[in-house]
């Protein structure tokens, strides 16, 4: 659970990690219902239309919208994300 | 004020028999009244609604509307809308002002519909009760002590209230379709492609699709004609000429026919609900269609195999969220890491963390191949059983839910009971054909809904035959009971 967590980068109290291995499981035990499905020689779909990506001339279609979107960061100042120190 | 029938209230403000204005002040005036106790929508823009409302009668007096100018929507809070807050029921983005519309907000605008709000809707619209909100969740307008269902859950009640005569929704499990059946309304998910996913915040991006909650299938029609079409920012929007929805309504239903898997039938289907669905296929054959059985043998794994696909595609769409660019940031971290970490704990409720851990997991090394590629295979299966069946049948009946509405909290406590409401709804998304539910009747005294399910990017047949249907039946223009104080304005 806690590897889970990690990879998934998400902090769980003690509280929500027991009540999620209860959960977890009760899921885990339904999916696993598809272990008995016979899929030999079936082509695993990932999607449902059968396309290709587009391609798009390489030109620059993008406008800056940086002011306006940092409005939304936590914290940013001249144009830049501030995080924590990463680099002592 | 009447708020059905969109065709009749675009007629109406063509003669100029009331103005977009007037009616857009109704509307606001009824949410004032009733959303206190629906809790239905999230955000009322009130001063954007007039301003577009006013916009769209200056459009009218110059004789450039269309068939949806002037008349008032409400947007799933899913769908960004550029200055509004669109928080996708979440804490993790409850101060997250769009700073773009989405692309079918955008088109709609265009066509001069005038948007009155942001409905509430389960968190990351994960969920099937709106429970999963972090603004709390919807009530029922039929029975306020149960839910409309979700994710759309706020769209349906606003619909099925009367506050708007449609709403937008999103489909990734049954979330249009599930909650136009518990609210007693009609709810229609496209083909997946149909409709551009830009702008609509991601969830499980092979499966979601937007679509349209209303009263009828006529009004659905009118709507989904201004949504559906290419886009070129959605790297999945399908280039292809989208058909007249409104013209091919009217086709009736004689040498139609309509195939009904027995596995709809199944044990855990309400007694009630199947009694009503056998009912609507009776209407169907006395109209001239030939009701045919048809078998999906591996609809039973629709469940398991969407509880992998959804939460590993979630896992990684969700992965965006980490405090720094947008959204919410704890402020207790020291460390980078710690920083992403704690901000998703405080910012994901625990449907959300149950999925991205669900997801995360299946994905892991050592799990991939048994978990995730295992789904993928079984997923090629129920569509395959779909595509085998429509190569008899224009369209497929059944009922959309397994119970009619339930009780909040009745099923919070074990996620299976949650996800197994959408075993009829499920493989429409996996196989990403259309699907729409509409009413047709009562257990007891809340609502019932139909479902029909057609060939990918086959709409047009199968809000046809939902509006053969409506034209012979009357369940659609059922209304719950209304409090005493809304009696008067109606």
């Amino acid at each position: 659970m806690d590897h889970i967590a990690h990879l998934a980068r998400l902090a769980l109290t003690e509280a929500e990690a027991g009540d999620c291995v209860t959960k977890l499981s009760r899921i885990l035990d339904m999916v696993d219902q598809l272990q008995r499905v016979d899929t030999a020689g079936v082509e695993p779909m990932a999607h449902p239309l059968p396309m290709v990506q587009r391609l798009r001339a390489d030109k620059v279609t993008e406008q800056d919208h940086r002011d306006e979107y940092q409005r939304n960061a936590p914290r940013a100042e001249q144009g830049l994300y501030l995080v924590p120190r990463v680099i002592e | 004020m009447e708020t059905g029938d969109i065709a009749a209230l675009a007629r109406a403000l063509r003669k100029r028999e009331v103005s977009s204005r007037e009616l857009t002040e109704a509307t606001l005036q009824r949410i004032e009244r009733l959303d206190p106790v629906l809790n239905a929508f999230i955000t009322v823009t009130a001063g954007q609604a007039l301003a577009a409302a006013d916009a769209a009668d200056r459009r009218l007096a110059r004789g450039e509307a269309t068939a949806l100018t002037g008349i008032p929507i409400a947007h799933k809070d899913i769908f960004c809308t550029r200055g509004v807050l669109t928080t996708c029921g979440s804490k993790m983005l409850a101060n997250f002002v769009a700073p773009y519309d989405a692309a079918i907000v955008e088109r709609l605008a265009a066509a001069g519909v005038v948007s009155v709000g942001k409905t509430n809707m389960d968190e990351f619209a994960m969920g099937s009760s709106n429970e999963t909100s972090f603004f709390g969740p919807v009530r029922n307008p039929w029975d306020p002590e149960r839910s409309p269902g979700g994710s759309s859950g706020g769209s349906a009640a606003v619909v099925a209230a009367g506050l708007v005569p449609a709403a937008t929704g999103t489909d990734t499990g049954g979330s249009i379709r599930q909650p136009a059946a518990l609210a007693g309304i009609t709810g229609f998910k496209p083909s997946y492609g149909r409709c551009s996913r830009y702008g609509m915040i991601a969830f499980a991006s092979s499966l979601d699709q937007a679509g349209i909650l209303a009263r009828s299938a006529a009004d659905a029609a009118l709507l989904i004609t201004a949504m559906a079409g290419f886009d070129p920012r959605d790297s999945t929007s399908v280039d292809a000429p989208v058909p007249d929805y409104v013209a091919a309504l009217d086709r009736p239903l004689a040498g139609r026919r309509i195939g009904v898997p027995p596995q709809f039938f199944d044990a855990g289907l309400d007694p009630q609900c199947a009694a009503r669905v056998r009912e609507a296929l009776q209407v169907f054959a006395g109209l001239g269609a030939e009701i045919v059985e048809v078998a999906l043998p591996n609809l039973a794994l629709s469940v398991p195999t969407y509880y992998i696909v959804a939460p590993a595609e979630a896992s990684s769409n969700l992965a965006r969220f980490d405090g720094v660019r947008f959204g919410h940031r704890s402020t207790a971290a020291g460390s980078l890491e710690e920083l992403y970490k704690r901000s998703r704990q405080e910012g994901f409720g625990a449907e959300v963390k149950r999925r991205i851990m669900t997801g995360t997991y299946v994905l892991s090394a050592g799990y991939y191949d048994a978990y995730y590629l295992q789904a993928q295979k079984a997923r090629q299966l129920i569509a395959g059983d779909l595509r085998r069946a429509f190569e008899s049948v224009d369209v497929i009946a059944g009922p959309t839910t397994p119970t009619p509405a339930f009780r909040l909290g009745e099923k919070t406590e074990d996620p299976v009971q949650m996800y197994l409401n959408d075993i009829y709804t499920i493989a429409v998304n996996l196989a990403g054909v259309p699907g729409i539910s509409i009413p047709c009747g009562f257990a007891g005294h809340l609502p019932v809904g139909l479902q029909l399910i057609g060939p990918a990017f086959d709409e047009a047949t199968v809000l046809n035959v939902a509006h053969q249907y409506q034209l012979a039946t009357d369940w659609h223009r059922r209304r719950p009971p209304q409090p005493a104080a809304a009696r008067g304005a109606r």
